[in-house]
């Protein structure tokens, strides 16, 4: 049986590690969670990426989800946007292919190309 | 929609859009008529009488990207499908009410889903709201206020992983509770 004294153990454990943090802006991971995305599959791909940071125990990147992006047929849409304010548009997302997006684009910096909006145009 | 989950994730972000504070997800089970009754009512904008006529209409939507919002006709389809029923209520600047109900022995009720990853979405991206879900059957009743959590939480952000991952067990545990054994996708 779950009780909110677990809850409470969980509050003191966190905040002895939020005091470790610094408060720097840093990358936003935003998930197209329209009836499109969601019909397409986006609530496992937000799951995949909150799963992978915290795994990883990356600070200062946060999860987050916006409306229709208006490319329907490329969901699920996700955008990493920079501290810088660039951004990179990844479609037809899997839970899969975030492990990876985590991986190289936001640890290592370098963006998955082939998975980019610009990539599956050009395919057409 | 595959389940009913993924249309309370649908039907949540037009209340967040909307600019609710507060969400009640309820889902619960009158026995006597063998109906599963879903109830979303938030506290956003609202809508005119006009708009409120128009919005089963699939080629209705207020955003601007494209000319047709699916959301609703697809709640209402998954309802009337399995001779369920489809309400919407609303009053501009009071809120709004999405209703639906579907018989639960019915071949093409859709399953619920998972509640709890649904929940756990919508809570991490919009920490700032409150959310509330409420189960019941004849097994008795579940509560998830968001604004008690963060109580308990004590200045501790609720889109903490460890915290989600919690969130996500008791609420799993409440619906096994509440649902386990009334619907059949539900082990007891």
């Amino acid at each position: 049986m779950k009780s909110i004294a677990e809850l409470d153990e969980i509050r003191k454990k966190t905040q002895e590690q939020i005091s470790l943090r610094s408060n720097t802006d840093g990358i936003r991971v935003i998930v197209g969670m329209a009836t499109c995305g969601i019909a397409a599959g986006a609530r496992p791909v937000m799951k995949a990426f909150m799963e992978e940071i915290s795994k990883r125990n990356l600070q200062n990147v946060t999860v987050s989800m916006t409306g229709c992006v208006g490319v329907c047929r490329l969901e699920p849409v996700v955008e990493i946007m920079e501290k810088d304010g660039s951004r990179v548009t990844y479609v037809k997302m899997t839970a899969e292919k975030a492990a990876r997006v985590v991986a190289e684009h936001i640890v290592n910096g370098k963006v998955c190309i082939d998975m980019t909006i610009g990539a599956a145009e050009e395919k057409k | 929609m595959r389940d009913l989950s993924l249309h309370i994730l649908d039907i949540v972000q037009n209340s967040i859009q909307a600019n609710a504070s507060a969400v009640t997800v309820h889902l619960g089970e009158n026995s006597e008529i063998k109906r599963l009754v879903l109830e979303i009512v938030d506290n956003g904008v609202g809508m005119d009488n006009d708009f409120l006529i128009k919005v089963e209409d699939p080629f209705i939507t207020s955003r601007t990207t494209r000319k047709i919002g699916l959301g609703i006709p697809l709640l209402k389809e998954s309802a009337l499908k399995c001779e369920g029923k489809f309400d919407i209520y609303s009053k501009k600047n009071i809120g709004t009410k999405v209703f639906a109900a579907f018989s639960i022995n019915h071949i093409d009720r859709l399953p619920i889903g998972d509640i709890s990853d649904t929940m756990i979405t919508i809570i991490s991206a919009n920490p700032d709201i409150r959310f509330i879900l409420l189960l019941d059957s004849v097994k008795g009743e579940f509560k998830l206020d968001t604004e008690e959590i963060n109580l308990t939480l004590n200045g501790v952000n609720i889109n903490e992983f460890a915290v989600l991952q919690w969130l996500k067990e008791y609420i799993d545990e409440g619906v096994k509770n509440i649902f386990g054994g009334v619907l059949n996708e539900v082990d007891s």
